[in-house]
């Protein structure tokens, strides 16, 4: 059973969480003017950070073996050229997932 | 009329979140069976994924709680873990500035996904776009929860091999990936994004990389803004 320590560091990690989430809204409020560079920023912003996102996703692969890489590489192939062709996320979403757990259960 | 557009809104929130309910069920699951394992019981596992929602974190949690940390390492621990969350904030600062008294939830659910989903262009008309940021932040927030607790009382046992199904969030994160890319002549952003953290993983190691990556393209992404003129729009 959880004890008083427990909830106490879940109180702790929700509020550092949510912190991460909040402080650029409460660094430049809606009532103040937000210098122009910012506005700048955040625009280029979203592109950037799904780009790190995907990389990210990637982080555990590994060149050292065939299977460390593969799958992914495959599998990404899939996922885009399934949405250059047809354009529908869900299509593309699906059918990379599919094949790579096709690859990682069945294949390597 | 009222309803027929939640009811429009509410079927495009979950197409969209589809892709985020499979891999959320599932890594939720993952983390309802460790706590389960540390003895656990439901209330617990349903609090954290209430007030905590954020995935990693929630893996790194379990840990914490075991080892017994202090409070100020687990504060500590989870500023490096969500440090990203920062650039999700600042791309969201002019698109959630009208949401009224949703805003502070939609701020609070920001998580990884529901950022992918929320930070284009969305498909959705103007005057329901608060209603699309809500319905997604929900949505994501109740498969989390929902995860965690079918895999804390069920445990890890699915009638199907799920293994490689997480695979659908890094396919999610490509095809946003391609939108973007799609929708501007602006390659640049996108670019660094890549270069930074693929060498930042290469050089830092799988552990501790993304804050060196986010440095690199705070600082690179400032000095290309600073290069251009302002008059200069790529969108």
């Amino acid at each position: 059973m959880p004890d008083s320590h427990d909830f106490i560091l879940v109180a702790v990690i929700a509020v550092g969480t949510a912190a991460t989430r909040f402080l650029p809204f409460l660094l430049f409020p809606a009532n103040k003017k937000r210098p122009r560079w910012l506005l700048r920023l955040s625009n280029v912003l979203p592109a950037a950070s799904i780009a790190m996102l995907v990389v990210y996703c990637l982080k555990d692969v590994f060149v050292t073996e065939i299977q460390g890489f593969l799958p992914e590489v495959i599998s990404l192939a899939v996922v885009a050229l399934l949405h250059l062709w047809k354009r529908q996320s869900l299509l593309s979403i699906g059918g990379g997932t599919i094949c790579y757990m096709i690859l990682v259960q069945q294949v390597f | 009329m009222w309803t027929s557009i939640k009811g429009k809104v509410l079927k495009t929130a979950f197409i969209d979140t589809l892709p985020i309910l499979a891999a959320y069920i599932i890594l939720g699951m993952g983390f309802g069976v460790l706590m389960s394992d540390a003895g656990y019981p439901l209330f617990f596992v349903l609090l954290m994924s209430i007030v905590i929602f954020a995935g990693s974190m929630q893996y790194v949690a379990v840990s914490l709680l075991a080892a017994k940390a202090s409070p100020a390492t687990a504060l500590l621990m989870t500023f490096l873990v969500n440090a990203r969350h920062l650039f999700y904030g600042l791309s969201m600062l002019e698109r959630y500035e009208n949401t009224g008294k949703v805003k502070p939830y939609l701020i609070f659910g920001l998580t990884d996904e529901t950022y992918s989903l929320v930070c284009s262009q969305p498909h959705v008309k103007n005057e329901n776009r608060t209603a699309y940021f809500f319905t997604v932040t929900l949505l994501n927030h109740l498969y989390w929860i929902a995860g965690g607790a079918i895999g804390n009382v069920l445990g890890s046992a699915l009638p199907f091999n799920s293994k490689g199904i997480e695979f659908s969030m890094t396919a999610l994160f490509t095809v946003i990936f391609l939108e973007q890319w799609k929708e501007t002549k602006d390659h640049a952003p996108a670019l660094i994004g890549i270069a930074a953290t693929a060498v930042s993983r290469i050089v830092f190691g799988s552990e501790h990389f993304l804050i060196a990556a986010m440095i690199i393209i705070a600082v690179s992404l400032l000095l290309l803004l600073s290069r251009r003129k302002e008059d200069e729009h790529f969108a």
